[in-house]
């Protein structure tokens, strides 16, 4: 059984929970600018928010063997995820115990140690210290656990995507994600194996708080005029609105497709109802691609009937499914937020492939990736550039020090336009800022709460 | 399913990016930079490294239609995002273009909505080190020069720079674009407002 170690509140000027009155800057109708835009808030949301609560870290995929690892963060904490050689996944302090150099400068690689390049220690792993040049020279026990690496206690994984928290009264992942599991389910399940793997990214930083891109996940009023360059360019051709996301066009609150809450400040866009359902249903709506009238002429004639239905698999899955604080899948795509300064966000796209089996022959799932890969270059090239765009000019909006206020009441107070459902979900029309307000008491949840956190370190 | 048949306007349907155009494009873009292969004619190399100057010029002025015209009917535009440009039907890019992606690329700046650049960003670009090299075919050449774009946007200016490779083709009296590959130096991180055309 590993150590764990408590965390107390960070000494000085934070300490407890004290900072703000958070029923005064988050309120059930609008939320203040200092929660974008302050320093302090900013330093205790990378402790209550990215450590309070689940957080994704990385991909299986992304570490597929023994001694494989990649280096990531844990809000400004950086992390060496590993697989150590016996196969487990380990969240580890990239923090040398010694002096707290960081150990590995590197993107990803394959180790079974890691040795400090400053004074030359060397840790397993497993985060074990093996051993420090010259031993002789200390008069205590180097093989006293504290010298560990310290790591994240609870690492654990859901189909593949690999979550981490420091707070020992989250609920096991599963439970946590709760309603919203069944929904990643779906979206890895219309994949063959219903598996996919991660390969590299559309990598942007915006100057702007993370919590803009996430405000931005679940959003359907802001499609049809931040997108509207994206719009215009896929139906250039199209006569009517017919391809990608046109149907934000009219009345998006009229369509079928809707978003959900589902606890935890998780929640979902739901898009497909939108769909004609039918093989092929998801391709129709495709905006052009290069490569696409080859690809599904030749599907066409290889694979018959099926081959819309491997078409479909190259298709932008229409769902926005979004993990508090900083998970979403859309699309194909696996978005992840990094916080970097309280003004300064990386979101990342990482793409996913498909992997062959019984049901996808391997010549057909390399060109329904090389289709795969040109779909999901579209979105982040054509439509994420204008959104980060607005969110860099947000960040400079709220620095009018005295208009205070940012207001997400779009659908509150409208009789029967926001439903509770049974199972405690929430459900309202696309445009709704529902999801905003509901993840906005989760947050507060987070940044009030004494929090039980820790650290572990082997024994 | 009214597709367009094969051979039609590359601008309108995208048939020649299939699987030998991209073993083609890897094949191409693998181990090209030869000294043995390099030219050395100075009127030759002179020629290209105009080519080259004038296509930074015309994108620092945003003259897409001209700039367009520099490029064969079937074309690609590719920025990897790995620093050694792994297979693009199994790895994401920064930008991978077909022709019909590039008018797209254009269209949309054109529309007055692309937020990202309304107001345009201004640029500079700096192209030196121009090496020439033979390629498989005899009508065919590869280019390898550096990049240095300044670009003012958002109230700063910063720099973009990398290494581009050019696969030319010879049209008739002229050389066309038919591949562009740009190596940005920092392409696999994370890229503030990438919505230039490099
Ligand atoms: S800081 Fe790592 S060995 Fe000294
Ligand atoms: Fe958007």
């Amino acid at each position: 059984m590993t150590a764990l170690e408590k965390i107390t509140p960070p000494h000085g000027r934070l300490g407890g929970t004290a900072l703000y009155d958070w029923d005064y800057l988050v309120q059930e109708d609008r939320a203040h600018r200092l929660i974008y835009t302050d320093p302090a808030i900013f330093e205790a949301e990378m402790t209550r928010i990215f450590g309070g609560t689940w957080t994704y870290l990385a991909h299986e995929s992304e570490i597929p063997n023994d001694n494989d690892f990649i280096t990531r963060r844990l809000g400004l904490r950086p992390l060496i995820i590993v697989r150590d050689g016996g196969g487990k996944i380990r969240a580890l302090y990239n923090r040398c115990t010694h002096r707290g150099t960081t150990l590995c400068r590197w993107d990803k690689g394959n180790a079974k140690s890691f040795q400090c390049p400053y004074h030359g220690w060397n840790f397993l792993n497993t985060g074990k210290l093996r051993g420090v040049p010259w031993p002789d020279g200390y008069a205590d026990d180097m093989r006293d656990p504290k010298y560990n690496l310290a790591q994240v206690p609870r690492v654990e994984s859901y189909r593949g995507f690999i979550f981490g928290t420091l707070s020992l009264d989250a609920l096991p992942l599963a439970e946590h994600l709760g309603p919203i599991a069944k929904i990643i389910d779906e979206w890895l399940d219309r994949n063959p194996g219903g598996k996919v793997v991660v390969c590299e990214a559309n990598r942007f930083l915006f100057k702007g708080n993370w919590k803009l891109a996430y405000d931005n996940s679940c959003d359907g009023y802001h499609v049809a005029y931040s997108h509207r360059s994206l719009l215009e360019t896929e139906n250039r051709f199209a006569g009517e609105n017919a391809k990608g996301m046109a149907y934000y066009r009219n009345s998006p609150d009229t369509q079928p497709m809707y978003m959900r809450y589902t606890g935890h400040g998780n929640h979902f866009k739901d898009k497909r109802p939108n769909l004609e359902k039918r093989p092929g249903g998801l391709w129709a709506l495709e905006g052009a691609h290069p490569g696409m009238e080859h690809y599904e002429a030749e599907f066409l004639r290889r694979y018959g009937e099926r081959a819309l239905l491997l078409l479909d698999l190259a298709g932008s899955e229409p769902v926005n499914i979004n993990v508090f604080p900083n998970f979403s899948l859309l699309g194909n795509h696996i978005q992840v937020f990094e916080p970097i300064s309280v003004g300064e966000t990386n979101a990342i796209w990482y793409g996913t492939m498909i992997v062959a089996d019984d049901s996808v022959p391997s010549d057909a799932a390399t060109d329904i990736n090389a289709l795969r890969m040109r779909t999901q270059e579209g979105f982040p090239n054509f439509g994420e550039v204008d959104d980060i765009a607005n969110f860099e000019q947000i960040q400079r909006g709220l620095m009018a020090v005295e208009d205070e206020w940012v207001y997400m009441h779009r659908g509150l107070g409208i009789p029967d336009r926001v439903k509770q459902n049974v199972d405690g979900t929430i459900t309202a029309p696309a445009t709704d800022e529902a999801f905003m307000r509901e993840h906005f008491k989760e947050w507060k949840r987070l940044m009030k709460s004494p929090q039980n956190l820790a650290i572990t370190r082997e024994p | 399913m009214n597709a367009p048949l094969k051979g039609d306007d590359p601008s309108r349907s995208s048939y020649y990016v299939n699987d030998a155009f991209y073993r083609e494009l890897i094949a191409n873009f693998s181990n090209w930079q030869d000294d043995a292969r390099a030219v050395t004619d100075v009127a030759m190399r002179d020629e290209f490294r105009r080519l080259l100057e004038r296509e930074a010029r015309l994108l620092d002025q945003l003259l897409y239609d001209e700039w367009l015209k520099m490029y064969a009917a079937e074309c690609v535009y590719w920025v990897p995002s790995t620093p050694k440009a792994g297979d693009p039907r199994r790895e994401i890019s920064v930008m991978f273009d077909d022709r019909r992606r590039l008018e797209d690329r254009i269209y949309r700046l054109r529309t007055g909505f692309a937020w990202s650049q309304a107001p345009a960003s201004r640029t500079v670009r700096l192209i030196t080190n121009v090496e020439v090299f033979a390629a498989a075919r005899d009508d065919s050449r590869m280019l390898r020069s550096n990049f240095l774009i300044s670009e003012f946007w958002g109230n700063e200016t910063r720099v973009l720079t990398g290494w581009a490779g050019h696969r030319i083709l010879r049209d008739g009296a002229e050389w066309k674009i038919q591949a562009k590959q740009v190596n940005l130096i920092d392409c696999d991180q994370c890229i503030r407002n990438p919505s230039i055309i490099l």
